[in-house]
């Protein structure tokens, strides 16, 4: 336990129980009254406030890990503020008031007008309102019987899932950072599918909520009910800035019998200026439960932001053949950290799961896979095929792989494959050569080195992660 | 084949060049015409592919004086990029995989490239999928291999075909070889001469860069020089190359008196 920490925790109650706060902040720090002050102000029920406070009881006993190939100054958990009221971004009359640095971006990527006028928060004209939009999507939604809401407004009005689901994945006791989250999150989706219903549409966190800043400890929880499916998208290739710089959310996916998740994000969050001062560090927790047999999670990530990630979206393979998938592609630059990988936890029989990872790192950027394949003594006839590859770009960055295999069962198969290769002048000449230019080349051989990744976002989503990896990556060549 | 008053391709004029410093050309003279045929042969460490690199502008070559001119203009006004959309072409001795990224949609952007850089239409994909149905009959290719990942998983002859299928692509005014007989069987030999031969017109060069007399059995040349320490010291007809191939090198360093 850090030092200040310990402060808190043994100095006399000052402040004592306030309820009746004007303030929409409360102050910096951390205690059992902050969180007891958040329960409240979010009007949460007893069992949430008790589910809060037991991950901060034991998030008190727990120091913060060490292990990730990271390195970053000591996080001040006194010095963060763990509540403020959603407070409206503010809002913007013209393009003209938005940063020109967001909007060459925006134009790199081709996004068209009207979505980057809504990404940067200028209000809308009445054709693309994003209400109606919002609005005609909630009741299609509505028709199919799925909720997708704020996480807040599942705890008041779906309590009876929220509370059987909450925590069954990620338990809080989990990690230093998931029990921090537990404790003081504030924000997050949630989302259901009925038994039986296929998402009439992909869900996405972009069409939810758009006006509120977005919390620092977000809370997400997707629950798919007997032979249901959904795929899910988490963020959008817009630069994503931030006051906060820890970033400590929680993911939690529950698949029943023949139930179908697939989560796909694409992270652009602010990675600090070329000397890497600044940007956000972004740990988080995400776990997928095959609970039922031939469940199926599929998790897609692209990673091109954050100063310091550690992020291993997982799978526990508990029921008979259920399978779980991991693309990834982490693309690191100039100073930033990545510590990112997964976990497949095989527990029921003839389970499943498939890694596939690529790491870019160019500049003096350090980006690590670490994967954990685990076949206990139950699951007979698991199989996983894992392949890590990395790819550096000039010589100062580097690349590491950390498998870990831990096989308790005779009849499982497990491969592993990992390949090291760079973007060196051979190649930058050879296609010089034929007569193509530096960018066009390196986007080529960037989206030939991705491409079993690509292939499994959604369309419009790898259009855009392809121009977002250009974008990255743009200079570190030649 | 050989027009007395055919345009200059190339003009090469007392080219010295080193590599981390090291001096490897060390004054090379040479003029190629369109419609012929030069063949530059040399032992080992001669700086024959170094002349290859420096006139495709590896970057790793650094032209320390002397000139070359290539359709009129100073080649070295030129990157790497604009000499090659002009119509400099460099078969690679060791042409590079490129993994996920298909033959065709390879083949497709260089040609696109060339074409937009000298005012010509690009071609879409359907269009270029007829196009180069017709070229790869060059080389005797098989389609397959335009949907598999450049060179990745080729054997050498397919790497040096594939090579060739390039040229025939983009059609430059001049195609520097290097090397591109090495490590080819007598089958894949046959097959990349042949390539060669149909691409040779009366408007166009070639220079290949060969250790070996053996593949000028397959593509005559017009010239044979022969390139020693870093310059031309004897050129001749084909005939030179045969009497290299049974005298060896040393003769022709003592004849001038190296």
């Amino acid at each position: 336990m850090s030092s200040s920490i310990q402060a808190v925790v043994s100095q006399p109650y000052k402040h004592g129980f306030v309820t009746d706060i004007e303030s929409d902040t409360i102050p910096k720090g951390l205690s059992e009254d902050v969180v007891r002050l958040i329960s409240q102000k979010k009007h949460e029920p007893e069992w949430m406030l008790e589910f809060r406070l037991k991950a901060y009881r034991h998030w008190l006993t727990m120091t913060e890990p060490s292990w990730a190939n990271v390195s970053y100054p000591t996080i001040d958990f006194q010095d963060i503020v763990y509540y403020s009221a959603p407070k409206p971004k503010k809002k913007l009359a013209s393009m003209d008031e938005v940063d020109p640095e967001l909007i060459r971006t925006f134009e790199k990527l081709g996004i068209p007008l009207s979505e980057q006028k809504q990404l940067a928060n200028v209000a809308v004209d009445v054709v693309f309102d994003s209400v109606s939009v919002a609005t005609t999507f909630k009741e299609k939604l509505a028709e199919a019987g799925v909720i997708f809401c704020s996480i807040s407004e599942a705890i008041q009005k779906h309590p009876e899932l929220v509370k059987k689901y909450l925590g069954s994945v990620v338990p809080y006791s989990d990690n230093f950072y998931a029990a921090l989250n537990s404790a003081v999150f504030t924000d997050g989706s949630f989302c259901f599918i009925p038994k039986g219903v296929t998402c009439p549409m992909e869900l996405s966190t972009y069409f939810r909520i758009n006006n509120e800043e977005s919390g620092q400890f977000e809370r997400t929880l997707i629950v798919a009910e007997e032979a249901s499916s959904v795929s899910y998208l988490e963020g959008c290739t817009a630069p994503k800035f931030d006051t906060n710089q820890l970033h400590a959310a929680v993911v939690e996916l529950v698949a029943l019998d023949d139930a179908d998740i697939k989560y796909s994000t694409v992270q652009n969050w602010y990675a600090g200026d070329e000397n890497g001062v600044g940007g956000i560090f972004n740990f988080v927790t995400k776990r997928g439960l095959c609970k039922g047999k031939n469940s199926k999670i599929s998790w897609t990530q692209v990673e091109t932001g954050s100063a310091i990630t550690w992020k291993y979206p997982s799978c526990v393979l508990l029921g008979d053949n259920s399978v779980g998938e991991f693309y990834s592609v982490a693309l690191t630059n100039h100073h930033q950290q990545a510590d990112t990988g997964t976990k497949m936890v095989h527990i029921g029989r003839n389970t499943r799961s498939t890694i596939i990872s690529k790491g870019i790192s160019a500049g003096k950027s350090n980006n690590s896979y670490r994967g954990q394949v685990k076949i206990g003594p139950k699951a007979e006839g698991a199989r996983n095929y894992s392949q890590c590859d990395s790819m550096l770009i000039g010589p100062h960055c580097q690349a590491n792989t950390f498998p870990y295999l831990e096989v308790g069962n005779p009849t499982a198969k497990v491969e592993h494959e990992a390949s090291t290769s760079k973007i060196g002048e051979e190649q930058m000449f050879y296609f010089a050569q034929r007569g193509i230019g530096s960018e066009e080349a390196i986007s080529m051989i960037i989206n030939g080195f991705c491409k079993d990744v690509f292939t499994q976002l959604p369309m419009e989503f790898a259009v855009e992660a392809t121009k977002l990896l250009e974008l990255k990556l743009e200079g570190s060549v030649g | 084949m050989i027009a007395a008053d055919a345009r200059v391709i190339l003009e090469v004029q007392n080219l010295t060049a080193s590599v981390n410093g090291v001096p490897i050309l060390k004054g090379m003279n040479l003029t190629i015409k369109a419609g012929e045929i030069h063949a530059i042969m040399g032992p080992n460490g001669s700086g024959k592919s170094t002349f290859s690199k420096v006139l495709a502008g590896h970057p790793a070559y650094e032209v320390t004086g002397g000139s070359v001119r290539f359709e009129g203009k100073d080649l070295f006004e030129l990157n790497a990029e604009e000499r090659a959309r002009a119509g400099l072409f460099l078969a690679f001795q060791y042409p590079i995989e490129i993994p996920g990224v298909s033959n065709a949609a390879f083949l497709r952007l260089a040609y696109n490239a060339k074409a937009a850089a000298n005012g010509q239409d690009e071609l879409d994909p359907l269009e270029f999928d007829d196009f180069i149905r017709e070229k790869i009959q060059v080389v005797e290719m098989d389609p397959a291999f335009l949907d598999r990942s450049v060179n990745e998983g080729f054997s050498g002859g397919e790497k040096k075909r594939n090579e060739i299928l390039q040229m025939a692509v983009l059609e430059p005014s001049l195609a520097v070889l290097d090397e591109t007989d090495s490590g080819l069987d007598i089958d894949a030999l046959r097959i990349v001469s042949n390539g060669v031969n149909q691409l040779t017109k009366p408007d166009n060069a070639v220079l290949l860069v060969t250790h070996y007399q053996r593949l000028l059995n397959y593509i005559q040349p017009d010239y044979v020089h022969v390139m020693v320490e870093g310059r031309i010291l004897k050129t001749g007809g084909k005939e030179l190359a045969l009497e290299l191939e049974s005298r060896g090198y040393d003769w022709v360093r003592e004849g001038v008196g190296v």
